[in-house]
């Protein structure tokens, strides 16, 4: 078997894996696979309302995936992408608000805040790498935390100690009439455009730019690097901040589209964690990040019509998708196991 | 003589590859018995095959007359085979004991007992006369020492025949003396020893025999005592090595790089380089003998912007460089061939055509404002495949991780001489390769010379600095303690040097330059 086929059937047989799994768990627990699946079928793909909501859940999972993968090419474990998610969602939410601008400024700027506040966040962790040597995955675990208290006290304080911040104005909204019609009245808003467009954005400075060069070539190995007269330390806190820049665009998603304000939260969201999944599945790849965020969006937007289409507990639905991920990831056990196989037959 | 081993026609195929073709290797009882070949002729391929991690497509092994399937190692060290590897398989923060018993602890209901093990350490090391203290942590000693540590390891596990791979690499002159020693000593204690190496200065030293493999085929197993150099690297090389590099007389002129009074200090703040002079010349190489840790890794560093200087100064071509930025002195005119090619000189996950940019990525025509045009790069990482004779698999885009360490050093030493520098600094250029590309170096070197350019080589190899250099410096305790001529010199002189004794014509240190 060639490697090509393999890269090929791997993905194939680890979902194909994943639902067999899934399907005995819910035979074991009592409930009609057939019925399970098509419900989850139906949730994704049913109708033009299901596939404009799927695409809305995709899209904060792609930058999510961008930035965690930004992130490990470049040599960085960002575990931070949650709370510079956060901070991103209420600097777009507040700007979204508290200003009075035509769209075509107030947009960009509500946009521009996010990344901003984004990369902020993560600047401090570049630059606590840099210059203390302080390792980025306690500082990013710790600043998630940061970043949601701190949020949470903004938004009490900014809506006089309510839960959530005043609506968006529509100058600053992501979403369109026009989506709206086109899917029977989903809430898929134009994000997806930023979403995909960042994606180029990821691949260009990679692949394309002297800067890009700089920053694997810090990753890879900084020595190296250093020796052919780069500046280390300035391309760490780069890497970092361009990581968050994604990262707080995310939570711009979520505040000019979905959600259209910024409300307290009890924990965190939990998409910028997803998101290390989604790089992983992807091979952080920028094209990759799209399929791994495709397929943990319409599975988690898919699974919420499992219970009421097919009676199946939340919980257990849960288990179901935790597992068609889990041997998705695992996809190095089926490879190893195709080798194996392929070589049993040449020896033949 | 009864022979312990005997690897009879051993074929070894990956895939379409050949890697051993009717390989045969008769080890007899109590001798050192050399394995001869090139980086990559199969040398370690046929090893693995002895100890257990191949299974060969053809062939035949016995030991002890006795025919065998060894299907992994387990049942290699059962039959008293153990393999010492080139990079050592030690657990850093636990003790030499710790290390050899690990795999096969000494346990009573569960518990470790660990002061018998180290006892019997202590035994096999004085018997040997290894020198190991039990109970030191392996971070805490020297390469030379965990090298005896891995020996301790396949005794402790009663081996009969070492195997030793590539032993010397990362040794010091004296570290090899004392190996070579040990070695001697094993065999008077009945043991057995196939040695891999490519360096046949050791062989004719320590060896009696040696089998020769080229590129898979094994060319023959000559007695030591009737053979030499030449004929042994023909066999090798399958063509006439020249060892005597030849080149005319150097014709020195203009300063390129003066240093004075510089010192230096290492990562803990010690001093290093100490008020040391040095200059080189358009037209010269100049070459820094020493031993390793004398200051010859800090002055490199300090010359190429990598590490501060304390004080002093370093001047390429009259101007002050001193403490500039490493990019900056790269730009002045410095090209640097680095001490450790996998640390410094690559970036090993990027393609081999990425790394032939690492230094002009920046710079037209490569990079266009900030956007980089792959195309030139690979363009130029072609070119200097092609000039250098870089073997790559996959051209430009083969990892730089998947090349010969030979072939590794070439794009390193293609993309500094392609920028066509003023002073060219090589350090250790030659470390780990086989005699076609030391020979390929050293007329590089030597060519940059015959330009005008001004070469400085720091080695810990006396036959290279005496070979290759028109003028030999030598390093002790990060000074220059003498200057010689190496036409005018000999190798104990130098050695005496190298370890702090005074010459008969012992110059004054602030004196430097040979007039």
């Amino acid at each position: 078997m060639s490697n090509r086929v393999i890269n090929i059937l791997v993905p194939i047989i680890s979902i194909i894996i994943g639902l067999i799994v899934g399907a005995i768990v819910m035979v074991v627990s009592g409930y009609d696979p057939v019925q399970g699946y098509s419900a989850l079928w139906t949730g994704i793909f049913g109708d033009s309302y299901s596939i404009g909501n799927t695409i809305r859940q995709i899209t904060p999972y792609i930058l999510a995936g961008l930035a965690v993968a930004f992130a490990f090419r470049t040599g960085l474990f960002n575990i931070g992408v949650e709370g510079q998610l956060i901070l991103g969602w209420l600097a777009a939410a507040w700007v979204g608000y508290a200003f009075e601008l035509p769209k075509i400024i107030h947009l960009p700027l509500a946009l521009l805040a996010a990344a901003a506040a984004g990369a902020l966040w993560a600047f401090i962790a570049g630059f606590l790498k840099a210059k203390f040597k302080v390792h980025e995955v306690i500082a990013t675990i710790m600043l998630n935390y940061t970043a949601l208290y701190i949020a949470n006290a903004v938004i009490k304080k900014l809506s006089d100690g309510s839960f959530k911040t005043e609506r968006i104005h529509d100058s600053a909204s992501l979403r369109s009439p026009f989506l709206r019609e086109l899917t029977d009245n989903s809430s898929l808003h134009y994000g997806i455009i930023v979403a995909l467009l960042m994606v180029v954005v990821m691949w260009f400075i990679l692949e394309k730019t002297t800067r890009g060069y700089e920053l694997k070539a810090v990753g890879f190995n900084k020595h190296a690097a250093d020796y052919a007269g780069m500046n280390v330390n300035k391309n760490i806190i780069l890497a970092m901040t361009i990581s968050g820049m994604f990262a707080g665009l995310g939570g711009a998603m979520e505040a000019l589209g979905t959600f259209g304000n910024a409300s307290i939260k009890a924990g965190f969201t939990g998409i910028g964690f997803d998101g290390i999944a989604v790089a992983l599945l992807g091979a952080n790849t920028p094209l990759g990040v799209v399929f791994g965020a495709s397929l943990f969006g319409s599975l988690k937007y898919g699974a919420l019509n499992m219970p009421n289409a097919a009676g199946i507990p939340e919980e257990i639905v849960s288990i179901i998708i935790a597992l068609i991920i889990f041997f998705v990831a695992s996809g190095y056990i089926i490879r190893v196991a195709l080798q194996k196989l392929s070589k049993k037959k040449e020896g033949q | 003589m009864e022979h312990v081993i005997e690897m009879l026609g051993i074929r070894k195929e990956f895939g379409n590859f050949v890697a051993n073709n009717n390989i045969t290797l008769q080890l007899k009882k109590g001798e050192i018995h050399a394995l001869l070949g090139e980086n990559g002729a199969g040398k370690s391929t046929l090893m693995n095959v002895l100890f257990g991690l191949y299974q060969p497509e053809g062939g035949e092994i016995r030991v002890r007359g006795k025919a065998v399937k060894i299907t992994n190692p387990n049942v290699a060290n059962d039959l008293g085979i153990g393999m010492v590897h080139q990079h050592f398989m030690l657990v850093e923060n636990f003790t030499v004991t710790e290390n050899i018993i690990l795999g096969s602890e000494p346990t009573k209901m569960g518990v470790i007992n660990i002061k018998n093990a180290a006892k019997k350490v202590q035994a096999l090391s004085e018997k040997y006369g290894l020198d190991v203290d039990p109970y030191a942590k392996i971070e805490d000693i020297t390469v030379g020492m965990q090298q005896r540590v891995e020996i301790l390891k396949t005794l402790y596990r009663g081996a009969e025949i070492l195997i030793f791979d590539e032993p010397t690499a990362s040794l010091t002159p004296q570290e090899i003396t004392e190996l070579i020693q040990i070695m001697r000593r094993l065999i008077a204690e009945g043991k057995s020893i196939i040695l891999i190496t490519h360096k046949l200065k050791e062989i004719m030293e320590v060896s009696d025999r040696v089998t020769i493999i080229r590129k898979g085929e094994g060319i023959g197993t000559v007695i030591t005592a009737e053979t030499n150099p030449n004929q042994l690297a023909e066999m090798m090389v399958g063509r006439q090595v020249e060892f005597k590099t030849e080149k005319t007389e150097a014709k020195p002129t203009d300063e390129v790089l003066t240093i004075e009074k510089l010192v230096v200090t290492d990562y803990r703040n010690i001093d290093k380089v100490k008020g040391l002079n040095l200059k080189v010349r358009k037209g010269e190489i100049v070459g820094i003998a020493g031993i390793d840790g004398n200051g010859q890794s800090e002055l490199i560093e300090a010359i190429t912007g990598l590490r501060k200087v304390k004080s002093g100064h370093v001047k390429l071509n009259g101007t002050d460089i001193t403490n500039m930025k490493p990019r900056k002195i790269t730009e002045e005119g410095v090209g640097h061939i680095p001490q450790d090619r996998h640390k410094h000189g690559l970036v090993l996950d990027f393609p081999i055509g990425h790394n032939i940019a690492l230094q002009t990525y920046y710079q037209s025509p490569i990079a266009k404002g900030f956007v980089m045009d792959y195309k030139k790069v690979s363009e130029k990482a072609r070119q200097i495949i092609k000039e250098y004779d870089v073997r790559t698999g996959n051209g430009e885009m083969t990892p730089a991780r998947a090349l010969s360490g030979g072939n590794q050093q070439k794009a390193i030493i293609g993309r500094e001489i392609d920028r066509n520098p003023d002073l060219l600094i090589a350090a250790l250029p030659t470390r780990g390769l086989d005699v076609g590309a030391i020979e390929f170096i050293h007329s590089r070197l030597i060519e940059q010379r015959d330009k005008g350019k001004a070469v400085l080589l720091i080695s810990f190899e006396l036959d290279e600095v005496m070979n290759v250099s028109d003028r030999i410096a030598v390093i002790y305790d990060g000074q220059i303690v003498d200057e010689l001529n190496p036409k005018e010199t000999t190798e104990q002189e130098l050695g005496l040097l190298m370890a702090g004794q005074s010459s008969k014509n012992n110059m004054n240190d602030a004196k430097e330059g040979n007039d």
